[in-house]
């Protein structure tokens, strides 16, 4: 490509929301996603007639159906990302495109669901009408993993995580540190779940397994919560209240086949081995410049894979990588300074996105990265599909 | 608890109708020679849709497995800690399915050896066991 490239720098993030994060939400998910759509439209200083584009998530409601509860009366953009996971960093991508085109001024992007509450139905409290659109995967999960007593995402992972721990002999406690580093700093976060309850080494290692290689702490907290961003254009947001936060490049990938998560020649080639590397040439900067990282963290192993994913480390050396404290606040390269989805709460990235704004904004508290210009931010669902997007501090 | 058994379409019913007999078929590409699993409409590498299953020796090697120690499954959960298993077959596809041995003796590249359990004349579930000593 000659010179930068087209969408480098030319949209940013000017407006984040995020409901509580519970376990036993009171309202559906539509209603926590409003919640978080109108928290971020008053973070921005935006109404919501301002807004011409939605991206929402894939399941639990439309576009159309917010809009018509925020009162967005002439929507120009409706897309959505079907990446599991991986979906509302890719989402960003879309926003990016659709406003440099002109097609929209304002994309808001919003997630939300009731990650603990649909699981637990409660007595009187009738369960969402619509869940996750599970299409992209159903088909292989149903057909040939599901009758084998394999039905959660920590089964299905564990089919390339066992093989991964066992390759490259990766000590429990590497993993581990993932683990107790996500609850060390949620202790900073007032909307962490897991605010107020400290995870040792040995508690990680004495809890009981999941599936193995997964013991419990190995997995993310299930969450009742929403969480949403804005984004307009890179001028627009110059006029705006905070300082923008400028999307500088990002992608998605798909490992090969998608669909079928046994059957990849190189199990360990996820969706961020191809996204990371078109995101760094995107936003022209490499992965030895981030001031953080936000690391999608449904597991701890899914983390030691997306660091070598992310060019950070070799393949296998992801253990190594994270010992002695480089990823803790106060290391060389702190990740998931909320608490991530380990022990801030299952929120499918979002909150990764919105910690990343308050990071590049200077707004992040104790969790603070002292002077930070420059961060990325992962997703990873479905599977293994990935989405990146770097992000950088305005002036 | 009954265990849960899939009714599936297209190319995946066509497996299982076949693997229902008793014996494990995998699909093949008629025209390059391609062994594909999970099956599919066309051969991603040549672009054929001359696919058909063929008889398959059973053969394979642990190439990964999972031990799962939490009941989310009612039908699975009288066997906990059970393991499930993706075995590489000898033809280069991988299968997922049961472990009908000790669970301590999984290993990567543990030779292995297929038991077909029919249900119906719709589907049959795969069953791994460590493959018997060669003489």
């Amino acid at each position: 490509m000659i010179g930068p490239h087209p969408l480098r720098a030319r949209t940013a993030i000017v407006g984040i929301g995020e409901t509580e994060y519970v376990r036993g939400a009171d309202a559906t998910p539509v209603q926590l996603m409003l919640r978080a759509a109108r928290s971020a439209l008053d973070d921005a200083g935006l109404r919501a007639s301002d807004l011409d584009g939605i991206i929402p998530p894939p399941g639990y409601t439309s576009a159309e159906e917010i809009a018509a509860n925020l009162g967005v009366e002439d929507l120009h953009f409706a897309v959505t990302v079907h990446l599991g996971g991986a979906s509302p960093t890719a989402s960003l991508k879309s926003a990016a495109m659709a406003i440099h085109s002109g097609l929209a001024s304002h994309v808001l992007v919003v997630v939300g669901w009731n990650g603990y509450s649909a699981f637990r139905p409660r007595p009187g409290i009738k369960p969402p009408r619509y869940g996750l659109d599970p299409a992209s995967v159903g088909n292989v999960t149903m057909d040939y993993y599901l009758p084998y007593g394999t039905r959660s995402a920590a089964q299905f992972y564990s089919f390339i995580l066992m093989r991964y721990k066992q390759l490259y002999g990766i000590r429990d406690e590497d993993a581990g540190e993932i683990a107790v580093a996500a609850r060390a700093h949620a202790q900073h976060n007032d909307k962490a779940l897991m605010r107020g309850k400290s995870l040792s080494l040995d508690e990680y290692l004495a809890a009981p397994w999941v599936a193995e290689p997964l013991r419990k702490f190995d997995c993310c907290v299930e969450t009742d919560c929403a969480a949403a961003v804005i984004l307009t254009s890179a001028e627009r947001a110059r006029d705006l209240r905070h300082t923008p936060v400028l999307y500088l490049g990002g992608a998605e990938g798909h490992p090969y086949p998608a669909d079928d998560i046994t059957n990849r020649p190189d199990p360990f080639q996820v969706g961020l081995s191809f996204a990371a590397p078109r995101a760094y040439a995107m936003a022209g900067v490499g992965p030895g410049e981030m001031d953080f990282l936000q690391v999608y963290d449904c597991f701890t192993y899914t983390v030691l894979l997306q660091l070598e994913a992310l060019g950070l480390c070799g393949r296998g050396e992801a253990g190594d990588f994270v010992r002695d404290g480089r990823t803790r606040l106060g290391g060389a390269l702190p990740m998931n300074t909320h608490g991530g989805l380990l022990s801030q709460g299952h929120m499918w990235g979002m909150n990764h996105v919105v910690e990343a704004t308050r990071q590049l904004r200077h707004e992040a508290g104790a969790a603070q990265v002292e002077g930070a210009e420059l961060g990325l931010v992962t997703g990873w669902g479905d599977f293994g599909d990935g989405s990146i997007a770097i992000l950088g501090r305005g002036a | 608890m009954q265990r849960l058994i899939p009714d599936p379409d297209g190319r995946n019913a066509d497996f299982y109708r076949h693997l229902a007999t008793g014996r494990l078929h995998v699909q093949h590409c008629d025209d390059c020679g391609r062994a594909l699993h999970p099956p599919r409409f066309g051969c991603p590498r040549c672009g054929s849709e001359a696919l058909r299953f063929r008889p398959s020796e059973g053969r394979g090697r642990v190439f990964s497995w999972t031990i799962t120690h939490r009941p989310v499954d009612p039908g699975w959960a009288d066997q906990i800690p059970y393991a499930t298993v993706v075995v590489e077959m000898e033809e280069g596809i991988r299968l997922v399915g049961a472990w009908r041995g000790r669970n301590d003796e999984l290993a990567l590249d543990l030779p292995v050896v297929v038991e077909v359990e029919p249900e119906s004349d719709r589907f049959a579930f795969l069953w791994f066991r460590p493959a018997p000593e060669s003489a």
